[in-house]
């Protein structure tokens, strides 16, 4: 439980600094630090237990079916990394609340660093592939936002989005190497694959799962040619910088490289693409730092340069090299958290991290002077700090690996190189910013100094390089110990850890290094005019932006190809695809012409007149599209064609509602008209005449012949299930209005939620849309100075009580017989909307006092609260129930149906009157603004 | 009964494409109601057509041929919808209109004049 504590609590929690916010200046602080000491102490309570015994393990199962689930594991290397990211974290947040400004959003900024935190401990505590994949693109996310943290800087948002396409495109391959390596061992848990490796090596698809999970981790943590994110990352406010770059996220990628070691390793080709590639990454970044300015992007690049010297370690496949790798990890951490954080005293206090105009500031900035270059030599590698340790027992693995190399003298000539371009930028750091005479760009006087809380971090962890270094044995011994044995289980070497070891190969590599260090620091200047093409040199950087480029131009080229801005481009392509996917299957063989072997029935007269009045309509609407009024009236006509039609072919429920619906689109419709011009001009040319009728022509007969064709064939129908159960099971005897609330009234909950979206975007769209009403209708003719006509004023009084009984009438009723919410719903609108043309929107707006967007809402609620109670009664979602009621003398039936039913009318009520109000207030009078 | 409905309905269809391709917002608003009442009468008749025989279920009378009403169904709300999208397309005709000063439906904003 501790254990699921660890991780659950900040990634549960990550928002709560947004609310402590609230509570003083130090809220976002204390919630972020009280998260994280809770974290800490959970962590301390799970491995109480003691690491060495059996893995511990929590399992939650989250889809067994596809082998996934959110277990966690706690073993050493889990354990240490929980530390180091609890343990920096939480220094960091007492370092990051003294440096951000008041005005900086602190609290978001700690709610990205919890989530960040939480993200990375599942990362590092996760028991299953997959769940590790998740969470590792969950860091890459979370580090996207703290590095983009000052958005409203380009850098920092280009920095940021770089830094997330490689390290998400990493991602991307890890998942394909976690697919594979699960496919080989047919299991993604840890523990099973760890266990599995004699099975996996010996697979033919090892390179392939080798390779996708190396890329993962080469982007990770920023090996060459992938290293290009990193420095640009530096946007990011130090404190995040500190923690990103020295603790957790690069070393994510090396936390992966040591889970696998035991499944991976062992094999040339780990030798060769782990080691090989560290080792030119170590060499790379070490040169390129001597040669930076910005302090910050210096202890960038002496970053890329120890994530290469860590991963050499793990790739030289033996077990010693693992602890010193194991043990470099936590010496970087220390050592590299706190130069960054002093990095941030330096700027904060002085305003720029530029090192040619720093200088001087060791009798300024006396405990920062001190403290950075004890830092700083730790990162050099010099006794008797923790750096040296580590570095030694580097150049003692170099030594005994590269013997067995072709060339004895190669691997550690490589480190020695490496190391002295390591003592050689730890030099310039130091030296250009405390202890050479200032350079007179600063005001020596202006400076900030620092504040304790953030002094206090930096203090601490080079205490921590300062203990580590003179009693390893005490203090660093047994963790490294309990980590390298969850590692490397019965091979785990004998460490005796000791800062003498006497006088032997290492540590004359460690002096030619310093000499070589301090040579190259005295001599840089010379060698600038070759350090300035250095960082180019790889071509990833270039590379990406290429690749980026091309992409973006092919969208571009893309969306103007198909965007022409013209609404027929798009209409004549649907139409025509329609007409060719939909014709296609009649060339079929099997195909046996239009009329099927249904014989034809004759048509009842009255049918022949509905369909002449809907045909006659539409042509009619065709004939007149330009006038528009005519057009209007034309197009009701076609209308009431259709609800006659309805009602012939013994469809009661959809005459009723396609009636009500052409009285609402007629009002709307006239709303409209009011802000239109009352014709459209002729403008069309013959050519384009001839093409839409044509097209036009086909698509209609392509309906017509396919509807004949469906019509004259048998057919079997699912209805009668319906038809059957619909009294035994839906408590109705009306099928349609059964079929709705209940037997699919999961789609019906669909459709009037699309309804309320509907209302919601005409609402939106008229917010602010005020358009001067016309001094005179289209014709020309002038408004009636009567706006509100008496007749009908008078007339739709009494109306309205009458029209509501008789849509309370058909709500009731709809569960038997035609009627039911959408109608009723549809009744009840247009009676109001009466109301409001007679006696006018302030009329009636004084009388109905309630907000119709609210009421969309409720009728929404209503309709799901009903669709939730089945689940009270342990059913499915939307189960309805009925029952007789017996009310004194009466006796009748109730379903829940009809209660989401009452939804529905709700909605649709609320729907109306939103759509026909909103449009109606959109007009104000011309005197206002003159007419355009 | 078959053919007649069919070559309404066509024709029904026809002319909404043809208003479709207009270049006025209004006609296309005109076209797309046409479209729909076409629509919705197409999916009703996939149930095949009847007389006189609403699907309104009478336990007593035993097994009696109904309309299908599970085209009905979904026709029901279909019709209700299109309410809600014709009432969308008129509003956003409208907007444009006021935008764009013009109600052609291929309007562009106009270009900002460079300054100075």
């Amino acid at each position: 439980m501790a254990l699921a504590l660890i991780v659950l609590l900040p990634l549960s929690l990550f928002w709560l600094p947004l609310v402590g916010r609230r509570f003083g200046r130090h809220g976002a602080a204390a919630t972020a630090g009280a998260i994280t000491l809770a974290a800490l102490a959970a962590l301390g309570v799970a491995a109480r237990a003691g690491l060495t015994g059996p893995v511990q393990i929590v399992r939650l199962d989250w889809m067994p079916r596809l082998g996934l689930s959110l277990s966690l594991r706690l073993d050493g290397l889990s354990f240490l990394f929980c530390a180091l990211v609890l343990g920096i974290g939480a220094l960091v947040v007492l370092y990051a609340r003294y440096y951000l400004a008041e005005d900086d959003r602190r609290d978001r900024f700690f709610a990205f660093l919890l989530l960040f935190m939480g993200a990375m401990l599942g990362l590092v505590t996760a028991e299953n592939l997959l769940a590790l994949v998740v969470l590792w693109e969950l860091t890459s996310v979370s580090s996207f936002l703290l590095v983009a943290f000052k958005h409203r800087q380009p850098e920092a948002r280009r920095g940021a989005r770089r830094a997330l396409s490689v390290t998400g495109l990493g991602g991307l391959a890890l998942l394909g190497g976690v697919l594979l390596l699960g496919q080989i061992v047919g299991d993604y848990t840890l523990t099973t694959v760890l266990a599995s490796r004699d099975v996996i090596v010996a697979h033919p698809r090892y390179p392939y799962a080798l390779a996708l999970v190396l890329l993962g981790v080469f982007t990770k943590s920023a090996q060459v040619p992938f290293h290009f994110w990193l420095p640009g990352a530096m946007a990011a406010p130090t404190p995040a910088s500190a923690y990103l770059h020295s603790a957790t996220m690069v070393k994510a990628g090396i936390f992966l490289l040591v889970r696998l070691w035991p499944a991976l390793s062992g094999t040339d080709l780990w030798l060769w693409s782990v080691g090989g590639l560290g080792l030119t990454t170590m060499v790379f970044g070490a040169v390129v730092a001597l040669f930076q300015h910005d302090v910050k992007g210096l202890l960038a690049y002496s970053t890329i340069s120890h994530l290469g010297l860590i991963a050499t370690l793990f790739g030289l496949n033996t077990e010693m090299a693992v602890v010193a790798g194991l043990f470099h990890i936590i010496n970087h951490a220390c050592f590299k958290a706190s130069l960054f954080m002093a990095a941030g005293v330096i700027d904060h206090g002085t305003g720029t991290r530029d090192m040619r105009r720093l200088g001087g500031l060791a009798r300024s900035m006396r405990s920062t002077a001190i403290l950075t270059t004890v830092a700083a030599a730790a990162m050099a590698g010099l006794p008797p700090l923790n750096g040296f340790l580590s570095k030694e027992m580097f150049f003692k693995e170099a030594v005994e690996v590269g013997a067995s190399a072709a060339q004895p003298w190669l691997v550690p000539a490589v480190a020695t190189l490496g190391g002295a371009f390591s003592v050689a930028y730890s030099i310039r750091l130091v030296w250009d910013v405390f202890y050479r005479p200032a350079t007179g760009a600063l005001d020596h006087d202006a400076l900030h100094l620092p504040p304790v809380g953030m002094q206090a971090p930096i203090a601490l962890l080079v205490a921590v390089c300062i203990a580590v270094g003179v009693a390893p044995g005490l203090v660093v011994e047994p963790l490294l110990l309990d980590v390298a044995r969850s590692v490397l289980r019965a091979q785990t070497p004998e460490v005796h850890l000791n800062l003498w070891h006497g006088f032997n190969l290492p540590l004359l590599m460690s002096g030619i290094a310093v000499a070589g260090g301090v040579l190259l620091a005295r001599s840089r200047h010379g060698l600038s005019e070759v350090g300035r093409g250095l960082p180019d040199l790889p071509a990833g950087a270039d590379a990406f932006n290429a690749t980026l480029g091309a992409m973006f131009r092919f969208a571009r080229w893309f969306s103007v190809t198909l965007n022409r801005h013209e609404l027929v481009g798009y209409v004549v392509p649907v139409v025509l695809s329609v007409l060719v996917v939909g014709t296609l299957p009649f060339y079929a063989s099997s195909w046996s012409g239009l009329s099927g072997p249904l014989p034809v029935s004759p048509a009842p007269a009255a049918l022949i007149a509905f369909v002449a009045l809907l045909g006659l309509g539409a042509v009619a609407t065709l004939r007149f599209h330009r006038r528009r009024i005519l057009a209007l009236i034309t197009l009701s006509l076609s209308g009431l064609g259709s609800t006659l039609v309805f009602v012939e072919l013994s469809a009661p429920d959809l005459a009723l509602t396609q009636l009500s619906v052409e009285v609402a689109t007629t009002v709307l419709m006239l709303l409209a008209l009011n802000f239109l011009p009352a014709e459209s001009p002729r403008e069309v040319t013959l050519p384009r005449v001839v093409r839409d009728a044509s097209l036009a022509l086909l698509f209609g007969l392509a309906m017509a012949g396919g509807m004949y064709a469906v019509l004259t064939r048998p057919f079997t129908t699912i209805a009668d299930f319906y038809v059957a159960t619909s009294k035994s099971h839906g408590g109705g005897t009306n099928i349609v209005n059964v079929i709705l609330v209940d037997y699919r009234g999961f789609d019906t909950m669909g459709e009037v939620t699309v309804l309320g979206v509907a209302a919601l975007a005409v609402a939106a769209m008229l917010h602010d849309t005020r358009i001067p009403r016309p001094r005179a209708s289209g014709e020309g003719r002038a408004w009636s100075p009567d706006r509100h006509p008496f007749l009908l004023r008078i007339m739709s009084r009494p109306l309205l009580p009458l029209l509501l009984l008789v849509a309370m009438y058909i709500l009731l009723r709809g569960h038997n017989l035609p009627g039911g919410g959408f109608i009723a719903g549809l009744v009840v609108g247009v009676a109001l909307i009466l109301q409001f043309l007679a006696g006018g929107l302030d009329f009636a707006a004084s009388r109905l006092r309630f907000s119709f967007v609210a009421a969309i809402a409720i009728g929404l609620l209503v309709a799901l609260l009903t669709g939730l109670a089945a689940i009270l009664f342990r059913t499915p979602f939307l189960t309805s129930t009925f029952g007789h009621v017996h009310l004194g003398p009466l006796e009748f039936e109730l379903a829940s149906a009809m209660a989401f039913d009452l939804g529905v009318f709700i909605t649709v009520v609320a729907v109306l009157l939103t759509i026909l109000t909103r449009l109606g207030r959109v007009g104000v009078e011309p005197t206002e603004r003159s007419d355009a | 009964m078959e053919v007649l409905l069919s070559l309404g309905v066509g024709a029904v269809a026809a002319c909404g494409i043809y208003l479709v391709l207009r270049e006025r917002t209004f006609s296309v608003v005109l076209g797309l109601a046409l479209l729909s009442y076409a629509t919705n009468l197409f999916l009703f008749s996939v149930g095949r057509v009847t007389v006189g025989a609403p699907p309104i279920a009478n336990p007593d009378a035993g097994a009696v041929a109904y309309a299908d009403p599970l085209p009905q169904a979904l026709v029901l709300t279909a019709i209700v919808i299109g309410f809600a999208m014709t009432a969308f397309v008129v509003v956003l005709a409208l907007v444009a209109r006021q935008r764009l000063g013009s109600d052609e439906v291929d309007a562009m904003p106009p270009r900002k004049e460079p300054p100075g």
